[in-house]
């Protein structure tokens, strides 16, 4: 370490640079391999470039052929995206009651949703199912929506963004005589907003990525969302890993893009939330 | 008074949908794990078809070898947390002080976390491919004969997936890392330089010690995570070969949506939510303890 100190900041640059590019490998091999024909796949010395493109087949034959990457798609940002405005909803609503409404046996409540936090989701995966079959809820999205909406997580997380809010702001709205949801929607929800992103962001790529949950609630195919329908596509396609490799890309892109978008508020979340999906 | 009321409705209307929520998807699920544990059911039989059995489940999981060894493989997997926070902290320490273009840095470990962690699995079957994966064909050119058959051989397939594992989670400890960083005021550092104070010194006696709780925090939650691993197990290994990387998730999994055992499987369950909740105790009791502020 004595030596770091002096050696100049770019040395370190480039050590650094050199060792993320060994770490993103994984990915670079995986898109390189969805652009070649499937002979080249596991030539060696690796194509890192391939010499054969073959891209428009490989993603046309994922995306048109035999397993509906499309419906996938479509099923995934639906789940998504309703998992998301659903879990605002509730979250932000439950957030703002237990930091600025001072109701009868609050510090209770908010213990047992604390208290729920620490119970294992897998641990409780067949209650789930008994119940999701009695309501008539198992193979539907709606109840694929619910299970991702209702998190202790959320309520925590949004709530400390909540405490924020300097009590000075609703007091003087209160004296004009607003009621709390004029208070809730009005003034406490704006002056949270980009709080309000960042927690969408984050449950919006918990939920993309969520595979137990689909696994368990879901039978029919045509409700099957982007990665139980990924890993069926590599399990049944068998040795077409150049089309698995595209499926693999096709998984993950959305998730890139909007990481790429919304990185500030991502890892802003992530380090003040210090909390893990 | 009126007033009171008006508030404690209002705070009651805007919890409820989360409460009840909480109460059908959490609450009454944990109490129904508790009770099947202790019965012989399967959920494809009618509920009078249910037998309390005592603890005969939990004593059967002592002597199922399958249990003891995808219990065992938990424990080996808590090893990944140690390595990939140390890893973390050394490169949160490099990117926040001696490198240019640090958030570039960040993103580029932050991308296996971000990742589905399903196409990261059926990247690495790839890679990890015994004959002709880029890993083994790479190893072979450089003159290792007979490499490891990584995923298919019983003594390194664990290995394997704790070196996943350990790539996927360094960038969500590196990110919490580079933000305690930022918090360590920038005079302690210029202080110690003053006294001579070189590099080493500085990260032993300065960040180490005032980054702790972020450790702490880092470890327990990442043991507690660790617990729950089952979608990389799922698609990357179903447990095999011959259970060398099962772990209790993927073997409650299976005892529950295959073997439709649905009593034995709930007495796993509570064994999970047991080792969880051992976690958090020694975590409140340790934290006043361990973590030198």
């Amino acid at each position: 370490m004595e030596k770091t100190n002096r050696m100049p900041k770019i040395t370190l640059t480039v050590v650094m640079f050199l060792l993320g590019i060994v770490f993103l490998l994984p990915f670079i091999w995986m898109l390189s391999a969805s652009f070649k024909p499937e002979i080249d796949v596991f030539k060696y010395p690796i194509e890192w470039i391939p010499k054969n493109w073959q891209v428009y087949k490989n993603y046309n034959e994922v995306w048109f052929g035999e397993h509906p990457f499309a419906t996938y798609y479509w099923n995934s940002i639906k789940v998504s995206v309703l998992t998301t405005l659903l879990s605002l909803v509730v979250s932000s609503m439950a957030a703002y009651a237990f930091s600025h409404v001072n109701f009868k046996g609050r510090n209770l409540l908010f213990v047992i949703v604390l208290m729920t936090f620490m119970i294992p989701t897998h641990a409780i995966l067949v209650p789930q199912f008994l119940i999701f079959r009695w309501l008539n809820l198992f193979d539907s999205h709606l109840g694929l929506i619910l299970v991702g909406s209702f998190s202790a997580l959320g309520t925590f997380m949004l709530r400390q963004f909540f405490m924020g809010i300097h009590k000075d702001y609703l007091d003087a709205a209160r004296i004009d005589g607003a009621g709390q949801y004029t208070l809730f929607t009005s003034i406490a929800i704006p002056l949270v907003r980009p709080a309000l992103a960042t927690y969408a962001i984050l449950r919006f790529i918990w939920t993309w990525n969520d595979y137990t949950n689909p696994l368990i609630f879901l039978r029919s195919r045509h409700l099957e969302t982007i990665q139980i329908g990924i890993q069926k596509f590599a399990s049944e396609s068998g040795v077409y890993y150049s089309l698995i490799m595209a499926g693999a890309v096709s998984a993950i892109l959305p998730l890139i893009i909007i990481f790429m978008v919304g990185q500030k508020q991502v890892m802003e979340g992530i380090a003040l939330g210090g909390v893990k999906g | 008074m009126k007033k009171e009321k008006e508030e404690n409705l209002a705070g009651y209307l805007f919890v409820s949908p989360m409460m009840i929520g909480l109460l059908v998807l959490t609450i009454i699920p944990t109490i129904i794990t508790f009770i099947l544990s202790f019965t012989e059911w399967s959920f494809i039989a009618d509920l009078d078809r249910m037998k309390f059995v005592g603890f005969r489940n939990f004593t059967k999981l002592l002597d199922d070898p399958v249990f003891t060894t995808s219990f065992k493989n938990n424990l080996f997997l808590l090893l990944v947390v140690p390595v990939q926070i140390m890893i973390a902290l050394v490169f949160a320490v490099i990117i926040d002080k001696y490198v240019y273009f640090k958030s570039l840095f960040k993103i580029v470990f932050f991308m296996p976390y971000i990742s589905s962690i399903v196409a990261v699995a059926i990247v690495f079957q790839l890679l990890f491919q015994p004959s002709y994966g880029p890993i083994n064909q790479a190893l072979r050119a450089i003159g290792v004969a007979d490499p490891p058959k990584w995923l298919a051989d019983l003594h390194y397939a664990l290995p394997s997936v704790m070196l996943i594992l350990v790539w996927v989670g360094i960038g969500f400890c590196l990110v919490i890392y580079m933000a305690a960083l930022q918090a360590i005021p920038k005079d302690l550092y210029e202080s110690a330089e003053i006294d001579g104070a070189g590099a080493s010194t500085k990260f032993w006696r300065i960040t180490f010690p005032l980054v702790s709780p972020t450790t702490f925090f880092l470890l327990v939650t990442g043991l507690i995570a660790s617990f729950k691993s089952f979608d990389i197990i799922k698609v990357l290994t179903s447990g095999g070969p011959s259970y060398s990387t099962s772990v209790v998730t993927y073997y409650l999994y299976t005892t529950a949506f295959d073997n439709l055992k649905t009593g034995y499987a709930s007495s796993m369950a509570l064994f999970l939510f047991g080792c969880v909740m051992l976690i958090t105790i020694v975590q409140l009791y340790g934290q006043k303890k361990w973590v030198n502020y």
